[in-house]
């Protein structure tokens, strides 16, 4: 039976408006790629259209190439993969030349996670990205070794995280808005993110992954190259609701990329209440290369079901009544 | 990566078999079928729709039938819950399967002779190579072996689409007692072959090619190195491989491979980053000392 048209402007003004504001960054709708789960997009662009989704945020990028950890890298744990990949990437020059020129030709959203053994590194990365046309937003990854402190990450010293927040904010082109992006693996990530908004940050990407460890008990010996590995997948999303709540709590006006096991339209309307702006999608993609459409499609209809006109209106809206729960929390 | 566009489809179980010591599933997936070519994969989710098992578990892609509109079958041994899983599907349960996936097989443009080497498991991918062999006009040649005559895999098949079968099992309870490399050389010299093709475990892939090298004829293998998604963005399955220009990278055995050219995989360094790959702590001293001696 076709549809009348009052069927059809009925079913319009029930598609949702999905559109969200981060500071000045305006994305078409909150799902994006989480770093180093989706390369700088030109393998899932083989499986769905990547200028649909609110933005690609790239495989972390570093100054010089790098070779990375030898295999095995990564070990399937229940709901998670832990991984120890480290970084491997051609290096700026060639991101810059080949793989950003790339992205934007399909008409996506490019959001540059960045990563470096120093603070000079970070400025150098900063500086290039600012040069090349069409970078939507930088992304801080702080979960690089400082190479200046015998290897511990960046996000261990919340004064050395504020280093190169400072140094990139100052150094990237003004337009472009610049997230920090912290691991859960600190003492107090709540201090950690304020650092990181005083030094200039625009937002927060919330949370990397969390170290872990899986021992082959056959060969007894652990399961990657690398020792320790980060976690991910679902295994990890109450940790990261948690991550985002508490910040959100503290610093509402400062918008939040949250992700930590997002493979389902709930699972990222869950992080939307705790206070993210934008959702990105990781480790699922390993599993289902489609899962940022599949999500996107999913959240609207969560929208759908419950009425709710405009995606925005949810952020942060399971903190209303429940002032004193972060604190109250364990 | 693969200029063929890999599909993903829900995929129902046509038929689930024994195959010597192994289980194969055949899917519908005709999306996938019409796409193949010999040496690529596919990569199965496991577990069901709401699995804890986030990897997906990758196979190297046996037959393929024009039966309801294209059929694939898969072939694997229980290894781990995955597997385990995947053994228990029957007839019309769904499937979620990417394929075809990886680098295929290239073939020779003319009708020459080529030996097809493979251990245990590692056959299975040589069965749709030599069908397509056979259909240039080339003249096939196997060489399969495994641990015992069960796992060596189709050596009736084997027998029959070749013009000679050699088998190599570690107990002797099928051919030679021994192993692929122990009988190759022979196999070469008597089959005058021009082109070897290789899947198996790394050792035997870094013996063959020193083998075929030393024949002077191409050699390409397909590795057998640990996936997890099987598209190209975990970044898990790297291999240490020489490039065009000179220089090695870690490749990716899902998407730059699982075939290369024998001769430029770094075999002994397999398991590490050597030093002068790109981006490792040797890379730019490599280079430098390379310019310097260009310039004399």
């Amino acid at each position: 039976m076709p549809l009348d048209a009052e069927t059809v402007a009925e079913t319009a003004a029930m598609i949702p408006d999905l559109r969200v504001r981060l500071g000045e960054l305006e994305l078409a709708n909150p799902v994006v790629t989480a770093a180093g789960c989706a390369g700088a997009g030109r393998e899932l662009a083989r499986f769905f259209d990547i200028a649909r989704i609110g933005a690609v945020v790239t495989k972390s990028v570093t100054v010089e190439p790098r070779a990375g950890w030898p295999a095995p890298r990564i070990a399937e744990t229940p709901s998670g993969v832990l991984s120890t990949v480290g970084l491997q990437g051609p290096g700026i020059d060639v991101f810059v030349q080949r793989d950003l020129p790339w992205l934007l030709s399909r008409g996506a959203r490019a959001v540059v996670s960045v990563a470096g053994g120093s603070v000079d590194e970070y400025v150098t990365l900063a500086q290039r990205l600012s040069e090349a046309p069409g970078v939507t937003a930088i992304e801080v990854n702080l979960s690089s070794p400082d190479l200046s402190r015998g290897g511990e990450h960046f996000t261990a010293d919340p004064e050395a995280a504020a280093q190169v927040v400072a140094a990139v904010r100052e150094t990237a082109r003004s337009d472009i808005p610049v997230f920090a992006k912290l691991s859960p693996d600190v003492a107090d990530l709540v201090a950690l993110a304020g650092k990181c908004v005083a030094a200039g940050a625009d937002g927060l990407a919330l949370v990397n992954t969390v170290r872990g460890m899986v021992i082959d008990v056959d060969t007894m010996r652990p399961a990657v190259a690398g020792g320790m590995g980060g976690l991910s997948g679902p295994a990890i999303r109450p940790i990261a609701v948690a991550c985002v709540y508490q910040v959100h709590a503290a610093y509402p006006e400062v918008p939040i990329i949250g992700m930590g096991g997002i493979g389902t339209g709930r699972d990222a309307l869950e992080f939307l209440l705790a206070g993210a702006s934008a959702v990105a999608v990781g480790t699922a993609l390993f599993h289902d290369p489609s899962a940022c459409m599949r999500v996107l499609r999913e959240l609207e209809r969560e929208l759908i079901d419950r009425g709710v006109e405009r995606v925005e209106s949810l952020i942060g809206a399971a903190h209303h009544g429940m002032g004193g729960l972060g604190v109250a929390a364990g | 990566m693969s200029d063929v566009r890999p599909v993903q489809m829900s995929s129902p179980v046509l038929t689930v078999r024994q195959v010597d010591a192994y289980h194969a599933i055949t899917v519908v997936a005709p999306g996938i079928a019409e796409r193949f070519r010999s040496g690529q994969f596919v990569a199965v989710a496991v577990g069901g729709e709401h699995s804890a098992m986030l990897t997906r578990r990758m196979f190297a892609i046996h037959e393929v039938k024009p039966d309801y509109g294209g059929t694939v079958e898969f072939l694997f041994t229980v290894r781990g819950k995955g597997t385990a899983w995947l053994a228990e599907r029957r007839s019309r349960d769904l499937l979620d399967i990417i394929g075809p996936l990886g680098r295929p097989f290239p073939l020779p443009r003319d009708p020459v002779n080529c030996v097809l080497v493979g251990g245990g498991s590692g056959s299975v991918p040589l069965f749709p190579l030599a069908h397509a062999l056979r259909r240039r006009g080339c003249r096939v040649d196997f060489v399969l072996g495994g641990a015992t005559a069960s796992r060596v895999f189709n050596a009736m098949t084997a027998r029959r689409i070749a013009e000679t079968a050699t088998f190599t099992t570690d107990d002797g309870s099928l051919g030679t007692k021994g192993r692929v490399t122990d009988v190759l050389a022979q196999v070469i010299e008597e089959a005058y072959s021009d082109v070897v093709y290789a899947c198996g475990p790394m050792p035997m892939l870094r013996e063959v090619t020193a083998i075929a090298m030393h024949y002077g004829i191409p050699i390409q293998v397909s590795v057998e190195e640990t996936m997890a998604c099987g598209t190209g963005i975990c970044m898990s399955c790297v291999v240490p491989v020489v490039g065009e220009d000179g220089i090695t990278r870690m490749a990716r055995a899902c998407v730059d491979g699982p075939v290369f050219r024998g001769e430029r995989v770094r075999f002994d360094d397999v398991g590490t980053v050597p030093f002068d790959a790109l981006g490792a702590p040797g890379w730019k001293a490599r280079s430098v000392e390379d310019q310097a001696r260009e310039a004399g």
